[in-house]
């Protein structure tokens, strides 16, 4: 093993386990809600440029530059139209869904003061008047965890009037979703913040334009916006000493599926997905001869097979390469005991399952995919739907609003891509036809 | 999409529910969530009072709860909004019951990460209790739904039962966990692997080992 591993000092989520209290004293000592004042005091422009010097992508899955991707709010408040500035808000995606993805609940209910106080600064950068914390309905524990901390900042001076006595006033609320995967979708958790059902909306306008209440929004994920304070007082340039270029920073990786040991763990960019695989989970089951394939970041991105994982770096550009993505760096693994196909359509239902239904290829799409893809399963299709199916899944993508659509494309186009000996062998030996391949004779 | 619920018979669930109002503890609870929203967006609340409704019918029916039409209709008129615009969000999300449940609402995560480590076998634990999916155990205990990737995916497999995760199940544990639950005991939520605290590999995490014991301070080492 090569890999500079990250060390424990350099780790932002030091109870990322929960061992000790998530409580505000705890938090306190191991270093958080220290000197907020003075990171507020650089200004919001300073805090933005920092930002965007550390290198780091949005952690939600489309790894969008988050410095960026703040600057886009407004520098005056917009005007209603009775002259009246309009607030900015931020909304902090804690609607994490992504089959695999499994870091943003441990934030939440293990260290949810380094959400809040990355609350205050990203919302104060941006001159966010709030922000709200959209939590999935399921994590019900966690959100209590959340309610109970943000009491807690507000009961210290840390949240309200002269927040934290930075002069700068703010609120956090937490509100609970209720069970929808595409709540996740930025401008969809925008809607169902104002109480409607979470179907995305058309862009543009922007959320940066028009977001929440029609008011000046930018929604992050938890992972991005806990990690501001920590990347303020070290400094950019320690954040961007780990990975590589242009794919700068610690991440928090969620490996399940066939490994000896799965878990979460934050460890450096651009980690060999060997290293951290032999490293935190124990190897693969069975061994690396064992492994059949690996889904790296969440379940729309589509699949990569053992050969070319193996020694790939766990980042967005190595995964890119790949055919792939880091997504939210949840590495599902399969070894080779797997039935690929019944994994990619078990996918498939998913998006079914979770289609809002308001765009027409998806509504009927993900359904459609999904019975073929069981008939793929059975091996009742015949040869031609493969090609059929491939045809159907490049209809969908691309053509829907939101990228629900993609997603449930991608795991199919890359099970075809990778797996289509083994889609087309299931058929004939269901109807009963010769192997493609002679049968090897036994070498006794 | 969610299927379409059997709902009750209409006149029954009038009658039944036709008077439901928030509980004096409820109704102030209700006054604090509203006030999480800018004023005149009180519609915002819709999410969070839905589930505090289905919340006090639990408590009042001894099951998980579920919303009948009135106690939407309840909802909808707190907030100065139609009906059907309430209605539209208690049948567009997955938590809100549209039909009784059981005392126990079994959820089981069978997506692909729980499905790679064995949902199979906890699916078959539930069954092999007298569960059937979609349904209601007939003395009224539990109510089994196949849910999708519930966020619990490096504790692998897991059912949410009420407001509790079982992660690390197999056949047994999950077993175990059924029937302590129809014992009327309260078994340990998060994994069931004895010793494991939460996402840290099994056996032990393999970095941050300081604070496992101690409230560790790393900024000493930087």
């Amino acid at each position: 093993m090569s890999f500079d591993f990250l060390s424990d000092k350099d780790r932002i989520f030091t109870n990322v386990y929960g061992f000790q209290d998530w409580g505000l004293k705890a938090a306190k000592k191991r270093g958080d809600w220290d000197k907020t004042k003075d990171l507020i005091a650089r200004g919001n422009d300073a805090i933005i440029e920092e930002m965007k010097a550390s290198g780091l992508r949005g952690r939600g899955g489309a790894g969008f530059p988050t410095g960026l991707k703040w600057s886009f709010m407004p520098k005056e408040a917009p005007k209603d139209k009775n002259g009246n500035p309009r607030p900015s808000f931020l909304v902090i995606n804690a609607d994490e869904s992504e089959p695999g993805s499994c870091k943003d609940r441990e934030i939440l209910r293990h260290d949810p003061h380094k959400l809040i106080e990355g609350a205050l600064v990203a919302g104060f950068a941006m001159r966010a008047r709030a922000a709200y914390i959209y939590i999935r309905g399921e994590y019900i524990r966690e959100a209590e965890t959340m309610f109970a901390a943000v009491e807690e900042a507000y009961a210290a001076g840390l949240l309200g009037k002269n927040a934290a006595k930075s002069g700068y006033d703010f609120d956090v609320f937490v509100h609970r979703g209720a069970g929808a995967y595409i709540c996740g979708e930025e401008t969809a958790m925008i809607e169902s913040l104002e109480g409607k059902k979470g179907q995305p909306r058309l862009k543009p306008p922007f959320p940066a334009g028009a977001g929440l209440y029609g008011c000046p929004t930018t929604v992050n994920n938890v992972e991005s916006i806990a990690v501001v304070p920590t990347i303020l007082r070290r400094g950019a340039a320690w954040f961007s000493s780990f990975g590589r270029e242009n794919n700068k920073g610690t991440k928090l990786f969620q490996i399940s599926g066939h490994v000896e040991k799965p878990c979460v763990v934050e460890e450096a960019m651009s980690i060999p997905f060997r290293d951290l695989i032999e490293k935190h989970c124990g190897g693969i089951t069975g061994g690396w001869d064992n492994l059949l394939a690996v889904i790296p970041g969440g379940s729309s991105v589509p699949l990569v097979p053992a050969s070319q994982i193996m020694d790939a770096p766990m980042d967005f550009d190595g995964l890119k390469e790949l055919g792939s993505g880091l997504g939210t760096a949840a590495v599902i693994v399969m070894d080779k005991s797997t039935d690929i196909i019944q994994a990619i359509s078990r996918i498939s239902y998913f998006y079914k399952h979770e289609s809002c239904g308001q765009c027409t290829p998806c509504r009927e799409g993900t359904g459609w995919m999904w019975r073929v893809m069981e008939k793929m399963r059975q091996g009742t299709a015949d040869i031609e739907d493969i090609d059929t199916l491939y045809e159907v899944t490049k209809q969908v993508e691309g053509h829907t609003i939101c990228a629900l659509g993609d997603a449930a494309a991608w795991p199919i186009q890359g099970l075809i891509r990778h797996f289509r000996p083994e889609m087309e062998a299931r058929i004939r030996e269901q109807s009963g036809e010769p192997q493609a391949t002679a049968m090897m004779e036994a070498a006794e | 999409m969610a299927d379409t619920p059997n709902t009750p018979d209409e006149a029954e669930m009038r009658a039944r529910w036709g008077g439901f109002a928030f509980t004096a503890v409820n109704a102030k609870q209700a006054k604090k969530v509203i006030a999480r929203y800018p004023e005149g967006r009180q519609r915002s609340a819709v999410m969070p009072l839905l589930d505090l409704a289905q919340r006090q019918v639990g408590e009042e029916t001894q099951t998980q709860g579920w919303l009948p039409v009135p106690v939407i209709e309840y909802v909808a008129e707190m907030l100065d909004m139609p009906f059907m615009r309430a209605y539209e969000v208690a049948t567009f999300y997955t938590m809100y019951n549209l039909a009784p449940v059981g005392r126990y609402h079994v959820q089981v995560c069978g997506t692909t990460p729980c499905m790679l480590r064995g949902s199979d076998d906890v699916m078959a634990a539930c069954k092999n209790k007298g569960m059937v999916k979609g349904k209601t155990t007939p003395d009224g205990m539990f109510t089994l739904t196949e849910v999708e990737c519930m966020g619990n995916c490096a504790t692998a497999p897991m059912f949410q039962i009420n407001d509790d995760n079982y992660e690390d199940l197999t056949y047994d544990s999950a077993s175990a966990i059924l029937e302590a639950l129809a014992k009327g005991e309260q078994p340990k939520p998060g994994s069931q692997i004895a010793g494991r605290q939460s996402s840290e590999p099994e056996g032990g995490p393999t970095v941050l080992k300081a604070m496992v014991d101690a409230n560790h301070d790393y900024r000493k080492e930087y």
